[in-house]
């Protein structure tokens, strides 16, 4: 008799824990043949208030972390998506994907985290600056994350976009809260597995599934995201925009009305990173 | 090397006695010294639009006064929408077929010729920002001058340098920059806001605030005599229903704010989901950290400095003195001793420390969180000095005994008046300094290197100043955290905040 597979159950990666959502609630999840595939956590507002707490905690030691153990642990990431490809690829795959694209998306994500890996001991040295100000003083800009970073990541290339969403966020010690796909959640679900087995400290990365529609106006008023970035729909970005308001957020928002695409060679750069950084200036007297 | 039991002795005397109080106030008076400069006001000032000076289109004028004595300097043209409507016109028509396509080496050459022709009127400038503002004549003529033409002086050499800024990307102009500035440092916020814009290739439409209009319109005769192309520049002046108008014009790519917290959150929330960009420049309640062994002389002039300067209306003020324990008395017997030789009187004075309050609504919004501060039991010093009895004064003012929930603690008094907190450890002071929604800047006062490097990494604020307070350069970038904005300005990096990345 042939043997019936295991099956796995679905749980999000929230403050280094599989979680479900403490709601109880789940979305049944099908293939592109309509098939069964399983039930994803429908988070809550109250889950996704959780991760920011997780996140909170994380943050600090995160940022103070060094830039070259950040980079190290990026690319440790890297690796660990490299070596669970097949996994990853038949993840991908469940939203309709074929073979060779849903390996080309893996293997472009893996490519962004090495590139976003590299900056994390450089963008630094590009950015900050020493200032010649006109009295005598040393004056020097250097950059600061901005703390904790809501992430909402489009349907289309659901773990690309999502990989380089999150990496320039936290490359700088940022820490994330981060809404998955909504059509296409499982490769977030996966990419927990691996953030949990890449060195990175729990609580840094926080991935949530579940609805936009009910997530998206707690990342726009929670007062401890100080960011919130990713890809909105007009009706969206009128709703992160109003709420950021109230604690004079930032946001970062692409409009889904005009989709990227996320393998050009222009969707990486130091310009997403720089976006979730703050400028803080010194000044110093010099004298004896 | 000064320590502390030395400071203390200092203090106390010998034999353990106090030493004798130095007393200057008002023992003799001093005679009036005025500037005299003329400051070449006209009795009416139109809008400024299309490279003309134009009447508004509703006919309406606003009185601006001199708050040091309350009568009339001027009127002010009030621009409606259709005014502001005209602006814009202009603008895009400047920015689209002239400014945005003029060699970056043009640009600049415009650029140094505004910042050369203030300097060659910054007397007359001064004294009008002094009529107008309130704030001493040795400030608007040594600090609020000097430091707009530099920042033109700075931008200019930047437009012909503009593949220098990004590098991996270009850098190209907006489009047309709507921008609304503050009564605090009116012609310094138009150099702020308008040099970075004009040397990206941007063109502008610009408010000065209401009660501070006139230098900004005078600045008008400066870009119409520079020859800057018709458009580039258009100043419309008003309240809050024409900086509604500015914020809500379809035209605008991008709006700058610098002014208090709400009206920022009130534009945030209006340029939600329009696409324009964004910059804040808000409210502060920064906190000034003296430690024991700062250089305590050094130190009392520094606090001085960061709340009694330009009367307080600072936005990065050292609102917040947070003094450590063992030198809490010392330094807080050595401020009383300061403020009572402060000269509060006329801004025209060349000896006036403190000026006019910039207008009566301020000055009531002053006395009111001060009446709270007593109310909530906070111990309030004052210095016993003569105010003039006309116009806008308040004397400087110290709290002691005040805890992290007093209003004078956590909000934006924007006046002479300091909140004194005490702290016993490094970690106290910097969860005290950051226990606030503002996180614009902060001072340190310290001896030891290492400790301003650990302070001004934790601390969460856009500029720390260690051993020094209020210091500004073009070349150095400047703006918030937190509720305190968002965006730089000065520098490469404010530069950044005026362009898109192709």
């Amino acid at each position: 008799m042939k043997r019936l597979p295991i099956t796995k159950t679905p749980k999000v990666y929230v403050g280094g824990a599989f979680i479900r959502s403490e709601s109880g609630r789940t979305q049944p999840l099908a293939d592109a043949s309509g098939a069964f595939v399983a039930n994803i956590p429908q988070c809550t507002r109250k889950d996704a208030r959780n991760a920011v707490e997780a996140a909170a905690k994380a943050g600090p030691g995160w940022a103070r972390r060094t830039a070259y153990n950040r980079g190290q642990i990026l690319y440790r990431l890297g690796e660990m998506l490299e070596a669970r490809a097949g996994e990853m690829a038949a993840a991908i795959r469940i939203g309709g994907a074929g073979e060779a694209q849903a390996h080309k998306e893996t293997a472009a994500a893996v490519d962004r985290l090495i590139y976003y890996a590299g900056w994390a001991d450089k963008y630094e040295q590009v950015l900050g600056s020493v200032n010649p100000v006109a009295s005598s003083h040393f004056n020097f800009t250097v950059t600061e994350p901005m703390g904790i970073v809501g992430v909402i990541a489009p349907d289309e290339a659901p773990l690309l976009a999502l990989v380089s969403l999150v990496a320039p966020a936290i490359v700088s010690g940022n820490v994330v809260v981060a809404l998955a796909s909504e059509r296409q959640p499982y490769p977030a679900i996966v990419l927990g597995e691996m953030l949990a087995t890449s060195d990175l400290p729990g609580g840094v990365v926080n991935l949530l599934t579940g609805l936009r529609k009910e997530i998206v106006p707690t990342f726009a008023t929670h007062a401890h995201l100080r960011a919130v970035c990713g890809v909105a729909s007009a009706a969206e970005r009128k709703t992160l925009g109003t709420g950021a308001a109230e604690s004079v957020k930032r946001t970062v928002l692409r409009p889904a009305e005009e989709p990227a695409d996320w393998y050009a060679d222009t969707a990486q750069s130091l310009y997403p990173i720089r976006e979730l950084l703050e400028f803080k200036t010194t000044w110093h007297p010099v004298g004896a | 090397m000064t320590t502390l039991t030395a400071e203390r002795k200092k203090a106390s005397g010998r034999n353990g006695r106090a030493a004798p109080e130095l007393i200057f106030g008002d023992l003799w008076e001093f005679d009036p010294a005025p500037e005299t400069a003329d400051p070449r006001l006209k009795p009416r000032y139109d809008l400024f639009i299309g490279g003309e000076f134009v009447p508004p289109r509703g006919g309406k004028y606003f009185d601006s006064i001199n708050p040091g004595n309350e009568q009339k300097l001027a009127e002010i043209a009030l621009a409606g929408p259709a005014d502001v409507d005209a602006a814009y016109a202009a603008a895009q028509r400047a920015q689209a077929e002239v400014w945005g396509r003029m060699p970056g080496r043009e640009r600049a050459k415009y650029l140094f010729r505004l910042a050369r022709l203030l300097q060659d009127r910054a007397r007359e400038f001064a004294v009008a920002e002094s009529l107008d503002g309130g704030k001493p004549i040795k400030e608007s003529r040594d600090f609020d001058l000097p430091m707009a033409a530099a920042h033109f002086f700075y931008h200019a050499g930047w437009a012909d340098k503009l593949e220098y800024v990004a590098p991996g990307r270009t850098a190209r102009p907006l489009g047309v920059i709507g921008q609304v500035i503050p009564w605090n440092f009116p012609l310094l916020m138009m150099a702020w806001k308008l040099a970075p814009a004009l040397a990206m290739g941007n063109s502008v439409v610009i408010k000065p605030a209401e009660t501070t209009s006139i230098t900004a319109l005078k600045f008008a005769e400066i870009i119409r005599d520079s020859g800057l192309p018709p458009g580039v520049v258009n100043i419309v002046a008003g309240a809050g229903e024409t900086g509604a108008a500015i914020v809500n014009h379809p035209a605008a790519a991008k709006i700058a704010f610098t002014g208090s917290t709400e009206v920022g959150k009130a534009i945030q929330r209006a340029l939600a989901g329009t696409g324009k960009k964004l910059t804040l420049e808000l409210g502060g309640k920064a906190a000034n950290i003296v430690f024991e062994d700062a250089p305590l002389d050094q130190a009392v002039e520094g606090i001085v400095n960061g709340i009694f300067f330009n009367q307080g209306h600072v936005c990065c003020a050292g609102s917040r003195l947070l003094v450590h324990e063992p030198v809490a008395d010392v330094v807080v017997a050595k401020l009383r001793q300061r403020i009572r030789v402060l000269r509060v009187g006329d801004p025209l004075d060349k000896n006036t420390d403190i000026g006019a309050i910039n207008s009566r609504p301020q000055l009531e919004k002053i006395r009111e969180l001060v009446d709270s501060g007593v109310k909530e039991g906070a111990e309030m010093y004052q210095p016993p000095c003569r105010l003039p009895s006309k116009g806008f004064y308040f004397r400087p003012t110290l709290f002691t005994g005040v805890t992290q929930s007093h209003r004078i603690a956590r909000e934006e008094i924007f006046g002479p008046v300091l909140s004194i907190l005490t702290f016993r450890t490094v970690e106290e002071a910097v969860e005290k300094a950051n226990n606030t929604a503002y996180g614009l800047s902060a001072g340190v006062w310290t001896d030891k290197g290492s400790r301003i490097l650990k302070l001004s990494t934790e601390l969460k604020a856009g500029v720390v100043w260690a051993n020094t307070y209020n210091k500004f350069d073009p070349s150095s970038p400047f703006g918030g955290y937190k509720e305190s904005g968002f965006g730089r300005e000065g520098g490469r990096q404010g530069l950044l905040d005026y362009c898109q990345l192709t």
